[in-house]
């Protein structure tokens, strides 16, 4: 955006004065809000963000060594995080199919009930992870179940958008010939649609996994079990060398996960 | 036998796709429907497997009318006229086999062509076809590796094994080279002749029209302009047909090959 | 049609059935595992549902309208985190992504570094990003300005690497053949070409983060997160109703320009 002003010394201006004003204001706005948006958030700071930036080698002193001997205590919580993970994806992997082709526009061709769960996913997907399981963990008490629930209702949000979006630009003609040799609606999606959508579709899931994984650091904290439950009493405690090692866990699995995914994504597709 | 007793078609959006046709195909004809793009030809044919559905007059198909049909109807009739596209249409990532048994999605229950129970008979009968258009060695390939007019083979065959009593086939050369659109026309031909299927093939070549169909239709703005055996037309015919003086683009060529 | 004659039966190697086989036999223990050994206590998660529905799910629909400054304020404030952490991270983000970007510094070895340190950023959890910079500058709004700065480099830095890499290089070529130096072809050959994308990644990467920075309130960075961990600890589901509400309003409003500005611009 900036480029512009540095063209300006040539006689004849590259783009139009219109374009220069607006884009001028436009940058100005960004620039001015973001400003504001930096007073703001630094308001409460004690000691300004220079002082606080300063203090960054704090967090290395605190945090590190980390401390390996809980290793073997944490393995459990995090095997259950994963556990919730592989749960969650699957039953939201299975209601994402109905509600993926309903708001798929070049299948459901019934208007109402298109913009009627188009809606309803764009409601579902405000819903922050958060939000989900402080409330199932009002209703169900603390423990792995309202976790499960939370990261399901969360991903199939993300999960039939992504897969609606996926049916919407799948080639429609031979779905044609399918329904012109007489099959039935169940027939032209099995035999024209799953095909096209598969691969995908799983590649989406994954994905969707590797959201859940990091998603459940959040529910732990708000007691729906899993290794955010560990990290959260950790922190609680001032134990910084624990949770570094629970970080440190983390990462690692979040990174072996990915790595595992992205194989089995390359042998798909 | 088909019958078109003044049918006209409004589209939702005004435009009328066809005018007030009289029309009567007998059975086992090969007819080619020749006009320019825009005159309602791929409208006229689709109306016959109501892929669009004529908004007055009355169609009929083996004597029965074939306008108010719907659900079950409606699937009966479609297994019983086949399809054949410009762009064949076959699911790329599925292997040609799986292809060709779609063609018996019509006459297989929903559960069992969901797992794929398909009887001996009806795999034997979409090997047969494969065989018949010679691409049988190209059985487990996946689609998209085709070429296209191996495609449009294969699209024979899952016609061929739907065993319909009449074959539409909209623009089927369009997206083909000169030799490989004779190719799939003598195919065409040969099953018209040998099933006695009855045919109905929309082209814009003129000279494919006149090689291969018994009897042609010519089509403008939606309404019938001619209408005759193949020996009645000339090149004159044709001019009518298309308001113009006959151009190079009018023809396919290669018919040597 | 009487001598009709089955196919010959696929030929599949033994190495991709045996392979086959043994990725469904990993599948299929993998789920036994994960369904055998998880621990729910059903009995009381039914209990307390029994017990509990109708003390939450029907308060959450009558929100407490006198929270609405208060959950206002928050809102604002996690638009405030939002826009400056995205902002800083699409800053942050374009050096990486040309570091990353097989095309541009040339050697595969900046290209493989720069992608590992993105995708090394990206395995940090936002939260867990928050939990450091609550240490290091203490509990409020600015740590989850960080927080979400460094998240989103993650994503946009991998993001703006693959436009640049399908940025069409003939363009570049012919100006390296007129003789225009690195930076020319930078101004002239490259940005021109990225720019809308990246905008348009930048905008939605806010979109992503107003989600994330609403989160983070309960390890102290700031947001709605806090109005969040309070109205739960007290049980208030009125309040509850009405952060929910406020947020699903802000969140579809921003998502809603931010599509409409995207497409514009592409
Ligand atoms: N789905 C449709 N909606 C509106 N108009 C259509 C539709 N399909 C075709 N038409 C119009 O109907 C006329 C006939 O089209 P078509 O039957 O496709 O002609 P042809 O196959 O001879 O090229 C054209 O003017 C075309 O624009
Ligand atoms: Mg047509």
């Amino acid at each position: 955006m900036t480029k512009n002003n540095s063209l300006t010394q040539k006689s004849i201006p590259l783009y139009p004065a219109k374009t220069k004003m607006q884009v001028t204001i436009i940058f100005l706005v960004i620039l001015g809000f973001y400003l504001f948006s930096m007073i703001r958030t630094q308001e409460d700071m004690v000691g300004g963000i220079s002082g606080a930036l300063g203090n960054m080698y704090v967090v290395i002193e605190k945090f590190f060594p980390p401390n390996f001997t809980i290793l073997s205590a944490i393995w459990d919580s995090m095997l259950e995080t994963i556990k919730m993970a592989i749960i969650a994806t699957t039953i939201a992997a299975i209601i994402t199919v109905p509600l993926a082709v309903l708001s798929a526009q070049n299948i459901t061709t019934f208007k109402p009930l298109y913009y009627l769960t188009r809606t309803f996913l764009n409601l579902l997907r405000t819903i922050p992870d958060l939000v989900l399981a402080v409330i199932f963990v009002g209703l169900f008490g603390v423990g792995v179940f309202p976790g499960i629930l939370a990261l399901t209702v969360f991903s199939l949000g993300i999960l039939a958008k992504l897969i609606s979006e996926t049916i919407e630009s799948v080639d429609m003609n031979p779905l044609e010939a399918m329904r012109a040799s007489g099959g039935n609606v169940f027939q032209v999606i099995w035999y024209s649609l799953v095909p096209q959508v598969a691969p995908q579709f799983t590649s989406l899931v994954l994905y969707v996994f590797e959201i859940n994984v990091r998603a459940s650091v959040v529910l732990g904290m708000v007691g729906a079990g899993g290794i955010g439950l560990v990290l959260n009493q950790q922190i609680k405690f001032y134990n910084y060398p624990n949770a570094m090692t629970i970080i440190i866990v983390i990462f690692v699995t979040v990174l072996i996960i990915e790595y595992i995914s992205n194989k089995l994504r390359e042998a798909l597709l | 036998m088909i019958e078109f007793k003044n049918v006209g078609l409004v589209y939702p959006n005004g435009t009328e796709g066809l005018k007030n046709i009289n029309v009567k195909i007998n059975d086992g004809e090969f007819v080619v429907i020749v006009g320019l793009s825009g005159a309602g030809k791929s409208t006229f044919i689709r109306s016959i497997n109501r892929l669009v559905t004529p908004t007055s007059g009355s169609l009929q198909v083996d004597g029965e009318d074939i306008l108010k049909y719907k659900g079950k109807n409606l699937r009966k009739l479609r297994t019983k006229v086949g399809m054949i596209f410009q762009n064949y249409n076959l699911v790329k990532r599925s292997n040609v086999f799986k292809n060709v048994l779609a063609g018996r999605l019509g006459h297989t229950g929903t559960l069992r062509s969901i797992f794929n129970l398909y009887s001996k008979e009806d795999k034997a009968l979409a090997y047969n076809n494969l065989k018949r258009v010679n691409i049988d060695e190209k059985i487990y390939n996946r689609a998209d590796e085709l070429s296209g007019g191996q495609q449009q083979r294969v699209s024979i065959a899952r016609v061929l094994t739907q065993k319909p009593n009449y074959i539409l086939a909209d623009e089927p050369v369009a997206s083909l080279d000169p030799p490989t659109s004779h190719q799939v026309m003598t195919y065409l031909r040969k099953i018209n002749k040998e099933d006695n299927i009855t045919t109905i093939v929309n082209l814009h070549f003129i000279d494919m029209a006149m090689e291969y169909a018994d009897r042609i239709i010519g089509m403008r703005a939606g309404e019938v302009v001619f209408d005759g055996p193949v020996s009645e037309v000339t090149e004159k015919t044709f001019e009518e047909i298309y308001g113009r003086a006959i151009r190079e683009d009018d023809l396919r060529g290669g018919a040597e090959e | 049609m009487e001598n009709l004659q089955l196919p010959p039966k696929p030929e599949k190697s033994l190495f991709k059935k045996t392979r086959a086989l043994i990725i469904l036999l990993l599948v299929l223990a993998l789920y036994v595992w994960t369904f055998v050994t998880i621990d729910i206590d059903w009995g009381r998660a039914i209990e307390r549902s029994i017990n509990n529905f109708h003390r939450v799910i029907p308060k959450l629909f009558s929100p407490d309208w006198a929270a609405a400054g208060e959950v206002g304020e928050a809102m604002l404030e996690t638009i405030f985190i939002a826009f400056a952490g995205s902002l800083m991270a699409a800053i942050l983000a374009v050096p990486l992504a040309f570091l990353a970007a097989q095309n541009m510094m040339g050697g595969k070895v900046t290209s493989t570094i720069g992608k590992w340190i993105l995708s090394a950023i990206r395995a940090f959890p936002d939260l867990i990003l928050a939990i450091l910079f609550v240490v290091a500058v203490g509990p409020n709004a600015f740590a989850g300005v960080l927080a979400i700065a460094i998240g989103s480099t993650g994503m946009l830095g991998k993001m703006f690497s693959e436009i640049i890499e399908s940025i069409d290089m003939e363009v570049v070529q012919a100006m390296e053949a007129n003789g225009a130096n690195k930076i020319q072809i930078l101004f002239y050959g490259v940005i021109p070409q990225i720019t809308p994308e990246f905008l348009s990644y930048a905008i939605y990467r806010f979109e992503v983060d107003i989600r994330a920075s609403s989160i983070l309130g309960i390890v102290g960075a700031g947001g709605i997160g806090t109005m969040i961990i309070f109205a739960s600890s007290n049980r208030n589901w009125n309040e509850m109703g009405m952060i929910l509400f406020g947020i699903i309003i802000v969140v579809t409003v921003i998502d809603f320009a931010s599509a409409r500005i995207r497409r514009k611009i592409v």
